[in-house]
């Protein structure tokens, strides 16, 4: 390695990275967190070299293509456009010529977890500080190439020009850009106020193949011999095969297998119709889960158990406001149900999937497959995923298809139909809470308690090493303690706050779901916020911004409150609402105006401001936004799962109510508000104050807080 | 077991398959046309939705034998040779998000705006809620839709 040039040092939004060049002769430059930031796996990182540990990729090939190659994968969030705009801004080069790709799981990768809100904030500081070094060896190389000093060379669409106007592209530079010993100019990355790409609404760059049906899912991608297979599941969740007969379904045409696996019987055939009449012909006798002596009445009532008395109000409290919550378990229902296509062999195993956590997926099929101890054996590429929403850290599918694949020894294309999809998932978990507030003789308000019982959250090993690497605190594995404790924050001035999670232990299997605790913790405060407002007869707007303690949420407030016209005349039956968050860097507000006047409250209209610090693609935030909202309402008025002696009601769209066309508001107006250049989170932070202001809307249109979600359920 | 031919995207097709198959299978399984998705099986989701003489429909609701002669058009025949001004609309309103159910929106859409040239919201409501998008593009939706019923009115290019 004598000849390979050192690692430069480029420094991003106050942190260090470490770029470097990975291999000729094309020009790749890898770049990673400095080692001054405490790291999960700080000694192992020390101990790595500087090959095996890394962010982010920039590749500039002898042909001119610049590829970057990027640990995460793309469900819809609009990332890889992203990306490609950063890439595109630091390498002055156009849009169209950069080309993303996801990565496999691979152990190199620090963190290839998809979640969190944070891709972004991760990932911009190491693909610019790449990109910048790429551009800094290019121009060193031409400088050094025509022998003129490195400072009066500029950069162009994808060339090096000199001032006497001679011009080299970049793909004829790169060979030399990656030998490049001393850099010339500086691999800083541009000052944001000189961006001319970044901060631009700019359309995906996927668009064309999203548009034409040419954009591939997992089920859609042509794997040579795969064959259709669907999986025969227990009537309740998690329940177990005792016995099955298929001599029926194998006799049925088509058929070309079945395999007794762990969570039922597969089947395989020709095509999935075949498959699904195969299924339904098998004889299966079922064990119950362990879940089958609950029901909704269950759960509630255990929940309501775990709050406890209250504890000692503040002293000089007056007056204790109580207000209780319910929130339902809810499925997280992306578009395209859990997939995965396998092909197991003897020796090896190679799987495509939509994952949000594929390293997790290798582990776990590498496990299944009784290869834990050679998790290389197992290849999985990250397939384009029809949404995620926090249901695809997991790895069901991919561990299924694994063993299908090895029982049937072919290549099987598994598909969970959406039944199973709905009644076999995990789900974000129900909750109950209880807010007391204190009131002083005067008014004043002295305190804040709010006590909520949640069933314990599965988070994945992930997890640990991306709030590792955003908080620089050490955090292996995360638990649902830890994760309330860090995430769970009152934005107001309220005296003596506190907040507790009592977890309950059920045996429903749960996942995080957007914004994962403050989609209940964060949703009933503010609600009861507005509730406090109206028993001490005050504005709920004027409240908040006399109590809230952040500039930024203050900012964001006041930009709906202007943009939304709060306060606005409007006819009866029709009332506005606010709320705010301040979550992963960014805060946000949201004014929401509904009708109560129809047989269910339709939403009219929405404002929405938000300070993400540098808005990376505007038009991909406003997009995550109004798709948040659109989540929000759906699970704040229709949207909830019931569990009927440990089953899942709810089967489909039918039953499981998501907006449609004819529910959403015509407008979902967005407005950044730019405090600082931080990239802040985006991708959970729409969601809980959108619920918090419907929901507040319609208890000013009607006169009653809601507190049982979904409003709509005719048992709630 | 019987053949059943039909014109798919502009050309004859032939499916050796039980009458009662489900078009989408002939489609995805059989004709490797994996434009219409998979969401529920059930004619709940829109998923799947393409054109059968030019109206909506849903393969996987529809059988095999009874498309046998007609025109079924998924979105990969859409455009022809370019874009379809409604897969335009999409692109400038930059409406995806996952796009799982994009095609099925976009079909959807075509099919309204043959029939209507200048839908109102409620008549978008009205052809456009059987389609489910869990991302949740549907503001974006309701303006592509009027920015090509413009385009196709000949009203020119969008100047909002
Ligand atoms: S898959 Fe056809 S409507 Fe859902
Ligand atoms: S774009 Fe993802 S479901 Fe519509």
């Amino acid at each position: 390695m004598a000849d390979t040039p050192q690692p430069n040092e480029v420094v991003v939004d106050r942190r260090r990275f470490l770029t470097w060049v990975v291999a000729s002769p094309a020009l790749v430059v890898a770049a990673r967190l400095g080692l001054d930031v405490p790291s999960a796996d700080a000694a192992k990182t020390e101990a790595a070299t500087a090959e095996t540990a890394l962010n982010a990729y920039v590749a500039i090939q002898a042909d001119g293509g610049i590829h970057a190659t990027l640990p995460r994968t793309e469900m819809g969030q609009g990332i890889t456009t992203g990306v490609a705009m950063l890439v595109a801004e630091e390498l002055d080069v156009s849009l169209g010529s950069v080309e993303v790709r996801t990565a496999d799981a691979d152990a190199r990768w620090l963190i290839q977890l998809t979640g969190l809100s944070s891709t972004m904030r991760y990932l911009a500081g190491p693909i610019r500080a790449a990109a910048a070094t790429a551009r800094a060896r290019l121009v060193t190389a031409a400088a050094n190439r025509w022998h003129v000093p490195a400072q009066s060379l500029t950069t162009v669409n994808g060339e090096v020009v000199a001032p006497d106007g001679r011009r080299a592209c970049y793909g004829s530079l790169a060979e030399d850009a990656a030998r490049v010993l001393l850099l010339l100019v500086s691999a800083q990355p541009k000052n944001p106020s000189a961006y001319t790409v970044v901060g631009q609404p700019t359309g995906r760059i996927d668009a064309m193949q999203l548009v034409t049906g040419a954009a591939r899912y997992a089920l859609d991608l042509d794997i040579p011999g795969a064959v259709p297979v669907v999986v025969a599941r227990p009537p309740t969740l998690r329940g177990t095969v005792r016995d099955f007969d298929a001599s029926a379904a194998l006799a049925m045409p088509g058929v070309l297998g079945v395999a007794r696996i762990p969570t039922g019987v597969a089947v395989a055939a020709g095509n999935f119709s075949q498959a699904f009449a195969a299924r339904d012909a098998l004889n299966v006798s079922w064990a119950p889960g362990p879940a089958s002596h609950l029901s909704d009445a269950d759960i509630r009532a255990r929940l309501r158990d775990a709050i406890g008395a209250r504890p000692l109000p503040p002293l000089f409290t007056a007056r204790t406001l109580e207000g209780r919550f319910d929130f339902p378990y809810l499925a997280h229902a992306p578009m395209e149900t859990q997939s995965c296509v396998a092909r197991v062999t003897s020796d090896s195993a190679e799987l495509w999937l939509g994952a949000q956590d594929p390293k997790f997926v290798q582990r776990e099929v590498a496990q299944a497959l009784g290869w834990a101890l050679t998790p290389q054996r197992v290849t999985v590429h990250t397939a384009r995923a029809g949404g995620g929403f926090g249901r695809r850290f997991f790895a069901e599918a991919a561990v299924e298809a694994a063993h299908i694949s090895r029982a049937l020894s072919r290549p099987v294309k598994l598909m969970w139909t959406r039944n199973d999809d709905m009644r076999h998932g995990r789900y974000r978990p129900a909750s109950h809470h209880r807010i007391l507030a204190y009131v002083g003789a005067n008014g004043s308000i002295l305190g804040w308690n709010h006590r909520a019982a949640i069933p314990t959250v599965e988070f994945p090993h992930g997890f640990g090493d991306v709030l590792t690497s955003l908080l620089g605190i050490f955090l292996p594995e995360v638990t649902s303690a830890t994760f309330f404790a860090l995430t769970q924050h009152v934005p107001y001035r309220f005296g003596l706050v506190g907040q507790e999670l009592r977890e309950v232990s059920l045996p429903i299997p749960t996942a995080s779901f957007r914004s994962v605790f403050t989609s209940q913790v964060g949703v009933a405060n503010e609600v009861f916020v507005d509730q406090l407002a109206r028993e001490l007869g005050r504005d709920p707007v004027e409240l908040r911004r006399s109590q809230l303690t952040s500039s930024r949420l203050k900012a964001v407030l006041d930009k709906v409150v202007l943009e939304g016209a709060w306060g606005r005349p409007l006819p009866p039956g029709v009332a506005q609402g606010v709320a705010v968050l301040e979550e992963w860097d960014s805060a946000i507000a949201h004014l929401v105006e509904v009708d109560v006047t129809g047989e269910a409250p339709r939403v009219l209209r929405v404002v929405i401001a938000a300070d993400v610090g540098l808005p990376i693609n505007p038009k991909s935030i406003e997009a995550q936004l109004q798709g948040a909202a659109i989540d929000a309402f759906s699970t704040t008025l229709s949207a909830g799962i019931h569990i009927d002696a440990g089953a899942v009601r709810e089967g489909s769209f039918a039953d499981y109510r998501w907006l449609r066309m004819k529910h959403a508001p015509s407008e979902i107006a967005v407005h950044l508000v730019r405090s600082d250049d931080r990239v802040g989170g985006v991708g959970e932070l729409g969601y809980p104050s959108a619920a918090a202001a419907l929901t507040n809307a319609i208890a000013r249109a009607t006169g009653t807080m809601p507190t049982r979600f979904p409003l709509l359920d005719a048992g709630a | 077991m019987p053949a059943y031919q039909f014109i798919l995207n502009g050309q004859t097709v032939s499916v050796e398959a039980p009458a009662d198959l489900p078009l989408l299978w002939a489609l995805r399984d059989m004709l490797g046309v994996t434009g219409p998705k998979y969401g529920c099986g059930v004619g709940v989701c829109g998923a799947c939705t393409s054109h059968l003489e030019g109206e909506a429909f849903r393969p996987c609701i529809q059988s095999v034998s009874g498309v046998a002669g007609s025109r079924v058009t998924t979105i990969e025949g859409l455009g022809g040779e370019g874009l379809h001004p409604v897969q335009q609309a999409w692109i400038a309103e930059d409406v995806a998000q996952c796009g799982f159910c994009q095609p099925g929106q976009i079909m959807a859409a075509v099919a309204l705006l043959r029939k209507n040239l200048d839908p109102t919201d409620a008549d978008i409501d009205a052809a456009m809620s059987d389609n489910v998008c869990r991302c949740g593009t549907y503001v974006r939706i309701r303006a592509a839709i009027k920015r090509a019923a413009r385009q196709l009115r000949g009203e020119g290019p969008d100047l909002r």
